[in-house]
């Protein structure tokens, strides 16, 4: 059935495979292009509305290397948006932490995790230990779900619970270099300028 | 028309890919801890055989005998590098959880093999129909094996909470629940359809 | 320390073949007898060190410059495909010897998962315990040998075990791969016990 070869018609048939397939999918990534961006905004305005209260735009930034987004209500900053990570018990466990500007952890979200599924990975499920997060003042606790720590963990995930923890205060942390140490009352209103001066000296040095 | 049905109807069971056939293993193990994320991948699957079986069929002909693996592979991996892009802009959460297996279709040994066993000798539309065949058995196997792990481990079908409770036998979500019920699964087959 | 972290991690704790589930049906297939599962082993070490090195360069040097990164599946199986019939060819040539060992091993690596799942893991996966969470090329050569070797440690325990399976007397459905598949299970679960080890 199949031609009999010889180097010629190898190399015209392997190198027109080649081409036309190129081709053919240069032109499907132009094509989905703009779905597939679209699909990761809608994703990450999906995971930020989960995190933080109703809000209208949002705005991407990053601080040190750490991305965050604020959402802004009109005139209003609604919140912070911050991603952070923390080694879980199967490899990273990337949270997304809402921070109101009052320094108040709003809610939390998972974006990605690698953890056993049935006990850490319970991270994304358990209500009792996800409602914990909500409205969740962290001024004054102890993060840890160990022993005389103040997080209540996922039974039999003390790892991954400890992990989460660790994550929501390390968001919490890069939330006071975004305010810049300002009382909270002042953070509302400046954060947004004290934020691109931040942005600003990170990205020069 | 009957030897095509015939066609689709072996894939299901004669030539069943996953229990008779022992072919395409690594996703049929390491996608189906949920009954949904088996099908999932099972259809990804599909797909690419289809399309690649009948593209197949059409270029072998003037295709010279000592490079048509590579060319073959090449017209694979450019379907699977399709089914990325759709997955990524229409179901990007199912894109995630599938994760590496949707590249790693390329490699499975299915495709290439039904493009050497069938498509290469056969018309565009009795490889469609292969394809179909083979592709639906690899669905329903996975299917299968996801509803029974996802049934044993997490008390639950299709994500609907059946048993009531939180916990299943949580073994069967993990690694070694998955060659567990593939070999039990084996058995059965074998009881039923061998004699 | 990050290199032993690696190691440990991708020969033990995340088994390419008991815990990630890729390379599985040359692992069932050529597992029958010790001396053949061993052979395997070497060449897929070799091959998949090899492979990540170059699909290593040519991602960072080809692909990411020009943003053309869709293509990695396409690129590196034929990179892969390539590079298995250059090893055939150069070995036979240079070691005829090596080549009596791997020769019969090396047309069934192309389409062996482990090779590609390993080049894509390298390029894409987030490493928690290794700075800023991608792999260096020395990093990545690494983890491809540390992963190799484990693929050749489950592979190694596993023919030992199937060659006490073949001489024991199991029911008629359960015979040839059932047995076995069901042997892996156990196999896997005494892996799992390094689950956690390295975060």
């Amino acid at each position: 059935m199949a031609a009999k070869s010889n180097l010629t018609n190898m190399v015209l048939v392997l190198g027109v495979t080649c081409l036309l397939c190129s081709a053919v999918l240069g032109g499907a990534y132009v094509l989905t292009e703009e779905p597939i961006a679209n699909a990761q905004v809608e994703k990450t305005n999906k995971a930020i509305s989960k995190v933080l209260p109703e809000f209208q735009s949002v705005q991407e930034k990053e601080i040190s290397g750490v991305k965050y987004y604020e959402a802004w209500s009109g005139e209003t900053l609604v919140g912070y948006a911050i991603e952070s990570t923390a080694g879980g018990f199967g490899g990273p466990l990337v949270l997304l932490v809402g921070i109101t500007p009052d320094r108040i952890v709003c809610n939390t979200s998972v974006l990605s995790h690698s953890e056993t599924p049935g006990l850490g990975a319970k991270c994304t499920t358990d209500a009792k230990f996800m409602s914990q997060w909500k409205n969740f003042n962290p001024k004054g606790k102890k993060m840890t779900a160990g022993p005389g720590g103040d997080i209540d963990a996922i039974t039999a995930s003390t790892i991954t619970s400890n992990a989460y923890a660790k994550a929501v205060d390390s968001a919490v942390k890069v939330f006071d270099t975004i305010v810049g140490g300002q009382s909270s009352a002042d953070a509302i209103t400046g954060a947004s300028y004290v934020n691109k001066n931040n942005g600003g000296q990170e990205d020069g040095e | 028309m009957a030897s095509k049905l015939k066609l689709i109807t072996d894939g299901l069971v004669k030539n069943n890919p996953t229990f008779v056939l022992l072919l395409g293993m690594c996703p049929t193990l390491a996608t189906t801890t949920s009954a949904i994320n088996g099908l999932s991948m099972g259809l990804a699957t599909l797909f690419v055989l289809v399309l690649s079986n009948m593209a197949i069929s059409l270029i072998a002909p003037v295709v010279p005998d000592k490079v048509h693996i590579p060319v073959y592979i090449v017209v694979i991996a450019t379907f699977v590098t399709l089914l990325q892009f759709i997955m990524q802009a229409y179901t990007p959460a199912m894109y995630e959880t599938l994760g590496l297996f949707i590249p790693l279709i390329v490699v499975n040994c299915i495709v290439l093999g039904r493009a050497e066993a069938f498509a290469n000798k056969h018309g565009v539309l009795e490889s469609a129909c292969d394809g179909l065949g083979v592709g639906l058995g690899f669905t329903c196997s996975l299917t299968v094996l996801g509803l029974v792990r996802e049934l044993l481990g997490a008390g639950s079908l299709f994500g609907h909470n059946i048993i009531g409770g939180n916990d299943g036998m949580l073994l069967f979500v993990l690694a070694p629940g998955a060659f567990l019920c593939l070999g039990y699964l084996m058995v059965l087959f074998n009881k039923l359809f061998k004699k | 320390m990050e290199y032993f972290l690696i190691i440990i991690s991708a020969i033990f704790v995340n088994n390419i073949v008991l815990s990630q589930f890729l390379g599985i049906c040359p692992f069932l297939g050529v597992s029958n007898k010790l001396s053949t599962a061993s052979g395997m082993s070497m060449a897929v070490c070799f091959v998949i060190t090899l492979a990540t090195l170059v699909t290593y360069l040519i991602n960072q040097y080809l692909l990411v410059p020009f943003k053309i990164e869709f293509l990695q599946t396409i690129a590196f199986i034929l990179v892969i495909a390539a590079l298995v019939q250059m090893v055939e060819i150069v070995l036979k040539k240079v070691s005829p010897s090596l080549y009596q060992a791997l020769g019969i091993f090396l047309p069934l690596i192309t389409t062996n998962c482990a090779v590609l799942g390993v080049a894509l893991n390298v390029v894409t996966k987030e490493f928690s315990f290794v700075e800023g969470g991608m792999l260096n090329l020395g990093q990545a050569l690494v983890y491809a040998f540390a992963t190799s070797l484990g693929y050749g440690l489950a592979m190694v325990i596993f023919a030992g075990i199937r060659e006490h399976l073949s001489l024991s007397d199991v029911p008629k459905s359960f015979k040839g791969v059932p047995i076995a598949v069901i042997s892996v299970a156990i196999l896997a679960m005494a892996f799992m016990g390094f689950s956690g080890m390295v975060k």
